[in-house]
């Protein structure tokens, strides 16, 4: 037998075992937030191609995602709105973050180019809150030394429907502006004291290019994508930062993972100067003692793929993976936590 | 006797077939009636089961807002209070404003339809408007947001703002900035959906009016015109305003095409190109991400509140409409 006939035999025999393990492959069922719903569907395919393991997500937004996974209806759920450390409790869940993105404010100004304005969060506040009117207003002006402000008057653009998106943007502001806090606070939808509301980012992004001194708010991939306007932002050690994945992942590091049970950790006004002040990461919710113990494991299989070897796709989308030291941080929660019937840990 | 016998028997014979017949009719009919009946049943019981789950639902917002959830006009997820005032007055402006619109064209297009068009054009006109009735209705917020909302906020909110400048209470409800997107906007927009519904009914009504009646009206020397508003219009009254309020139905209930062009902002705003909202555009809005019971359940009492006045609005058409059909009858 020659070399080659040797390499087709072997082939067929790998294909058929493939095909064996194929049939045998565990799916994965998901459902929760909508943001990170392009990049997990994105590792989805590349780890069906590798393992056979199949993922199904549905994106019906971070509340039916809570629900479903209390309801037990899915093997995990996700959000971008972690969970209180008393809500995982009562329903026995398991929370980390999986993925990160940005949020940036957004402009529409006659000749201002991208990242040449600088606001900063009570500033930022006060447009919210409709203070500040117009665009040459004094607040804006002492922020902008040297860049020429036109007098147009502001047009608030928000999001519409409920989102993570508005909920790490209102916290941002309700953390830099008492003001803020006192009149609006956060959640993921608010009620807003100006602006029009639009749906989506899609939305927000079409009013913002739509409408001359418009000022809203978008994921950065969107700000991208579209060529937007985007701002720099005055951090919380006081530092012009620009938007960038740098910005993002300096964010996440400096968070101080190790000490919020549960990873409830909300990544807005972290530390550290050459941290993004408005940094978002999304949950994945799972139970502690899984009904479904295959598919639990086979989960808990791919988001260790997606932390390993996920990066690249992620940031291909403009996500930002979690940082090595926070990962390594999740799979010690996993060994503690993850059980199966027989009370011995899913995962080592 | 024994022919008699045979006979007997044949008339027997004759009889139990005659009865296993009618046996099998009655059998047949009441079968069907049951089943006409169950599908009846099965109607109302899906009914009642809406109600019963949207009451279900909004218990939690009932308990912790009771009757100020309809007058305290506040929505704030962030602070847990809820109130359901700037979606059920943005609801209702809305569609006064698609029904002052849609009315007058909707007639104008059935009276022209049945009285006016030549023969050969009553088809495709016909087909057009009916097409308009089957455009999903994302497409119309689509077209709304890009088309529409854009040459309103460049080329029609501008010349309102100045042309009213000066008019009391128009000066207020014609007040700027122009976004583009707002009441105004969405009302423009239901009255486009709205449109097909009114002519489509109007224009059948209009076809019961015995032509009879109308020859007596032109032989007396009457004008088309005077045909129409002395015999047409007060002949199907009832009928057209029955057509008026399932268009009004619609309109109540409309989403996707609302959401697009309201603006969507919890507010009671005085002017018509403010941002607002709808009932049906806040549950489309929130519901996904809206994760704790109180908000859930406040989003549920919204959707009552709006299945209330709906039932409301298609009860008073189906009475109208029954008693045009007694009126024809007659």
């Amino acid at each position: 037998m020659s070399f080659k006939t040797l390499a087709k035999v072997g082939l067929i025999a790998g294909a058929v075992i493939g095909a064996v393990v194929a049939a045998e492959a565990t799916d994965i069922s998901g459902a929760g937030a909508t943001f990170p719903y392009p990049i997990y569907s994105k590792w989805a395919a590349a780890y069906k191609t590798e393992t056979g393991d199949s993922l199904n997500y549905q994106s019906i937004g971070s509340g039916g995602g809570i629900k479903q996974i209390e309801a037990r209806l899915v093997t995990f759920g996700a959000t971008d709105k972690p969970l209180e450390v008393a809500d995982l409790d009562k329903n026995g869940l398991v929370q980390w973050p999986q993925v990160m993105g940005g949020i940036v404010p957004v402009i529409n100004l006659d000749g201002i180019a991208a990242g040449s304005i600088i606001l900063d969060g009570p500033t930022l506040a006060k447009i919210f809150l409709g203070e500040i009117k117009t665009w040459d207003d004094p607040a804006i002006a002492k922020l902008n030394s040297g860049v020429k402000l036109p007098s147009t008057a502001i047009a608030v653009v928000h999001r519409a429907d409920g989102s993570g998106t508005t909920f790490n943007f209102t916290d941002y502001l309700s953390k830099v502006s008492p003001d803020w806090k006192a009149k609006v606070g956060s959640a993921t939808a608010v009620q807003w004291p100006v602006g029009i509301g639009a749906k989506g980012n899609e939305g927000v992004a079409n009013n913002v290019v739509q409408t001359k001194g418009a000022v809203g708010y978008v994921e950065y991939a969107y700000a991208l994508q579209n060529k937007m306007t985007y701002t720099k932002l005055i951090n919380g050690a006081g530092k012009v930062v620009a938007p960038t994945a740098g910005a993002f992942a300096a964010a996440a590091a400096n968070a101080d993972w190790a000490h919020a049970p549960g990873f409830h950790l909300i990544l807005t006004n972290q530390p550290g100067d050459a941290s993004w002040p408005i940094t978002a990461a999304t949950f994945i919710l799972l139970p502690k003692q899984p009904k479904d113990e295959p598919a639990a494991k086979a989960a808990l299989k791919f988001f260790a793929w997606a932390f390993d070897k996920g990066g690249p796709a992620a940031e291909s989308l403009d996500y930002i993976p979690i940082p090595a030291a926070v990962v390594t941080l999740i799979k010690k929660t996993w060994a503690d936590d993850v059980k199966g019937a027989d009370g011995k840990a899913l995962v080592n | 006797m024994a022919d008699i016998a045979v006979k007997s028997g044949r008339v027997i014979d004759e009889a139990a077939a005659r009865a296993r017949v009618l046996t099998g009719f009655k059998f047949r009919d009441t079968a069907f009636r049951w089943l006409t009946l169950s599908a009846a049943v099965i109607v109302l019981l899906l009914l009642g089961g809406v109600i019963a789950t949207l009451i279900n639902g909004s218990i939690p917002a009932f308990k912790a807002f009771g009757f100020r959830f309809l007058f305290t006009n506040v929505w704030n997820p962030a602070t847990g209070q809820y109130g359901a005032p700037a979606a059920v007055y943005g609801t209702v402006i809305t569609s006064i404003i698609a029904m002052v619109i849609a009315v007058p064209i909707g007639l104008g297009v059935a009276i022209f339809l049945t009285e006016l068009c030549p023969h050969a054009l009553r088809r495709p006109i016909g087909t057009a408007i009916e097409l308009l009735a089957g455009i999903p209705s994302i497409i119309y917020g689509l077209w709304g947001l890009f088309v529409l909302a854009p040459f309103l906020q460049q080329h029609v909110q501008p010349l309102l703002i100045g042309l009213f400048a000066k008019v009391p209470v128009f000066n207020i409800l014609f007040a700027g900035p122009p976004y583009g997107i707002g009441l105004l906007t969405a009302g423009l927009i239901l009255a486009i959906m709205v449109i097909p519904f009114v002519s489509a009914v109007s224009r059948d009504v209009f076809d019961t009016v015995p032509p009879l009646l109308k020859e007596a009206g032109y032989g007396n020397g009457f004008t088309t015109w005077e045909v129409i508003s002395n015999i047409v219009i007060p002949y199907t009254r009832v009928g057209v305003l029955g057509g008026v309020m399932l268009g009004l139905g619609r309109a109540l209930g409309e989403t996707m095409a609302v959401t697009f062009v309201i603006g969507n902002a919890d507010v009671i705003p005085t002017s018509l190109m403010a941002p607002g909202t709808t009932i049906s555009a806040a549950i489309a809005n929130e519901f996904t991400e809206a994760v704790d019971e109180l908000y859930t359940s406040s989003l549920i009492e919204l959707g009552l509140i709006l299945f209330v006045i709906t039932f409301v609005v298609l009860s008073i058409s189906r009475l109208m409409l029954m008693r045009l059909e007694r009126q024809a009858g007659r």
